[in-house]
């Protein structure tokens, strides 16, 4: 009991003496020792964030230069989500575009690139940069695990890419009344 | 090149005299035998008897950029073309760098062929958009046609396979490789398997491993049953494993085969009866295929290891216990494509054993920036101290050594290609920490023979400087995430004569290196450049001066300043001029 006590004295006391960054009388609770443990991958040398589970770095398009080809043969094997950054690919159709195509919704960091991204890949169906182009004449919406058509933005980004099946972009007077607010 | 010069009104002339007739003939009769293009294309500089002789003789034509020059123009010289080779988009295209809707579709090509080319017999064409219409123009116009081999291309489906099929009575090869097919609907899915005509056929090569629907089983069975020259199938992934064993029943003369899944989807079949089908196939010298693979399935490809040159397992995660059974067997073996998941350990049975290898190819299973990485520097060494014999490689990894890089650069001296991808941009050598410019430095220093190189990892200008000192050869360099300045740039564009193909990402070059290649871009097919520091006036400079390049600038819409940056650049020398198909988003200047 003896021995408890003083223990407990101790550690009492060299809390007292201990620097923190808080004001006097503030006992800053102990920093997390988890950082290490999930994290089976190398430290990046250009950034380590110490307090939080590493996020995996948004991809630059096009690297590491494998085939579209060859990444898209595999993920639809897989067919489900993968946790280690292996890309979440669906179909993106626009009405009036001759050929769909596919995106990796892991590659972007939220809605305004993910927007950002499907303009520059519909371009020459002048999604984005015409004269006289209104922005409220194209509407992103997608369709949910449900087998319901959304409408892009509505839910936070994590829940969105993880129910998102599809996506298809409309024009027109079918997206005029839908809001399209980011 | 000479295939570029040419002189206008050429059938206007008035018809030769007698002797020059018969000095016509007997250069046709020699120039018959001249197949390498350079040289044919050096014969026809000579005088206009031997331009127009040789014009008359030349039966395979071989386009690098579609652009380059008119269709008309092109078919109109060379009006005999029994083979023709087209290629479209620039390489970029396939890493996504390329917006959709660019170019390169095949229909102006496809409606000059098809009135003017009776003779035409085999087309090759990559990455280029083609149509179902296209197909079928080509399908109903051609009477001799015979080869089609369509690599990386999109825009067409199975309704213009069926045309294909249904109307190439003489049809030898039908090869679609790493095709990306117009989404069809369930009820537009043609059946064209079953659209090859009834009697016996004369096909030698069918390949369809891109084609993401199930095929007609019982049709393809019974198409494979009356073609006694099928030496190539290469079937998709939704033929299953029994199935397979059918397949190879009916046509045991087969050299290569495409496995499809060879997985336990759908059916039991026994690993015996699969592995007898395989001692029958004495011929097999290529496999590849295995999509969805079961492992206990592969004891059964035991029986052809031995004479097997070629393999590739890049679609599977094949493990090191389940690759070194067969890799110990395979001493034949000239090609290999395989994952990462092989680990160092399994290249490292590869360079034990495969003493022949020429061609190496790592593809990663985790495509990106900071996934583990299963090969390394140490892979790369046993590679090298192996193979001696390596012509080709291509390897992705997260670390790599300059050491390693060297020690390749001094084993492999018969290396023509090297293209080292580390995934992490800017990574420095994983031990000193260095730039990865010694180990590219010794690759053109000591490999004498390399025509094509690819580059990765923090690198500074002294890597170019190596380059463009050493790299005399070097017709193809790729180049991402590296270099400090325009140095590097010119130290490339100056020092290597033989440069034809230039592309370029992500890189520290301005104007200034740009403008250092001036004396040489005519001598180049093309230059991509994209995400590096070029501006507008840079660009506009070089068109103004090389009146023979056709230079794009694509993705920035309104081009205002001087001194704005630019996103993309894509630049080639052609006959033809601006083409006309260019979408809004691309600006020639």
């Amino acid at each position: 009991m003896e021995a408890i006590l003083d223990n407990f004295k101790f550690k009492a006391a060299r809390a007292l003496t201990e620097l923190t960054l808080g004001p006097p009388g503030v006992i800053a609770p102990e920093k997390s020792s988890v950082v290490g443990q999930k994290c089976n991958k190398r430290a990046l040398p250009e950034k380590n964030d110490g307090a939080t589970s590493p996020v995996a770095k948004a991809q630059v398009v096009g690297w590491p230069p494998v085939r579209a080809y060859r990444m898209n043969s595999f993920r639809a094997r897989k067919g489900e989500v993968d946790d280690d950054g292996c890309g979440i690919y669906v179909k993106v159709s626009m009405d009036g575009a001759p050929y769909l195509r596919k995106v990796d919704l892991k590659a972007y960091n939220g809605y305004k690139e993910l927007r950002g991204a499907l303009e520059d890949m519909f371009k020459c169906c002048s999604l984005g940069g015409e004269e006289g182009y209104d922005e409220s004449e194209y509407a992103i919406t997608y369709e949910d695990k449900d087998g319901d058509w959304m409408l892009v933005g509505d839910v936070p980004w994590g829940m969105f890419i993880s129910s998102c099946k599809r996506m298809r972009i409309m024009k027109g007077s079918e997206a005029r009344g839908l809001s399209s607010s980011a | 090149m000479a295939e570029d010069e040419e002189e206008e009104g050429r059938g206007d002339t008035p018809p030769p005299p007698f002797s020059d007739q018969v000095l016509e003939n007997v250069l046709e009769n020699v120039l018959q035998f001249l197949s390498c293009r350079r040289d044919r294309n050096s014969a026809s500089l000579v005088c206009r008897s031997w331009y127009a002789a040789e014009s008359q003789t030349r039966h395979d034509l071989f386009v690098g950029n579609m652009y380059a020059v008119s269709p008309y123009r092109a078919i109109s010289r060379f009006r005999r073309v029994r083979a023709l080779v087209l290629k479209g988009k620039p390489r970029f295209a396939d890493f996504g760098l390329v917006p959709f809707g660019w170019g390169a579709g095949f229909a102006s090509w496809a409606n000059a062929i098809s009135p003017n080319c009776p003779s035409l017999e085999r087309l090759t064409l990559k990455r280029i958009t083609v149509s179902d219409a296209d197909l079928s123009l080509l399908a109903r116009s051609l009477p001799f046609f015979r080869d089609l081999t369509l690599l990386c291309c999109d825009g067409f489906g199975t309704l213009g396979l069926a045309a294909i099929a249904e109307n190439c009575k003489r049809l030898r090869v039908l090869d679609l490789i790493d095709n990306v097919l117009i989404d069809e609907e369930e009820e537009e899915l043609v059946d064209w398997v079953s659209r090859f005509p009834a009697s016996p056929t004369c096909l030698e090569s069918l390949a369809f491993e891109c084609i993401d629907v199930e095929v007609n089983f019982v049709a393809l069975e019974a198409l494979v049953a009356r073609s006694p020259s099928l030496r190539r199938l290469r079937v998709n992934q939704h033929v299953s494993i029994g199935q397979l064993r059918r397949l190879m029943a009916r046509a045991p003369q087969l050299t290569h085969l495409g496995t499809g899944a060879f997985g336990s989807g759908g059916g039991v079949l026994v690993v015996g009866d699969l592995e007898s089908a395989f001692a029958s196939s004495r011929s097999m010298v290529c496999l590849s295929g295995f999509r969805e693979l079961d492992p206990e399935y592969l004891p059964a490809i035991y029986p052809v290891c031995g004479n097997l040159t070629s393999i590739n397992f890049s679609y599977t995660d094949i493990s090191v216990e389940q690759l070194k059974p067969i890799i110990l067997q395979c001493h034949n073996l000239q090609t290999f494509w395989v994952l990462d998941t092989v680990r160092d350990e399994g290249l490292q049975a590869v360079a034990e054993t495969c003493k022949d290898l020429r061609e190496l190819r790592v593809f990663p299973l985790h495509p990106t920036e900071d996934s583990e990485g299963s090969v390394s520097d140490f892979g790369l060494i046993a590679i090298s101290k192996g193979c001696r014999k390596l012509e080709s490689i291509l390897y992705f990894c997260q670390r790599m050594t300059n050491a390693a890089v060297v020690t390749m650069s001094k084993n492999c001296p018969e290396l023509v290609v090297f293209r080292l991808c580390i995934m992490g941009r800017h990574r420095p050598d994983r031990i000193t920490r260095e730039a990865m410019d010694e180990g590219f430095g010794a690759i053109v220093m000591n490999c004498k023979k390399l025509t094509r190189l690819a580059v990765s990892g923090l690198l500074t200008d002294k890597a170019f400087e190596y380059i463009g000192k050493y790299g005399k050869s070097v017709r193809t360099l790729s180049v991402a995430f590296a270099g400090n300045s325009d140095l590097g740039l010119r130290y490339v564009l100056e020092g290597c004569p033989k440069l034809q193909k230039l592309e370029i990402r992500d890189s520290p070059f301005g104007d200034a290196g740009l403008l250092s290649g001036i004396h040489h871009f005519y001598n180049m097919r093309f230059l991509w450049m994209s995400s590096c520091r070029l501006t507008r006036s840079g660009c506009m400079e070089v068109a103004r001066r090389l009146p023979g390049l056709v230079v794009e600038v694509i993705g920035d819409r309104y081009l205002d300043e001087e001194n704005q940056a630019i996103e993309k650049l894509y630049m080639y020398r052609s006959l033809a001029g601006p083409r006309e198909d260019a979408p809004p988003f691309v600006k020639i200047l």
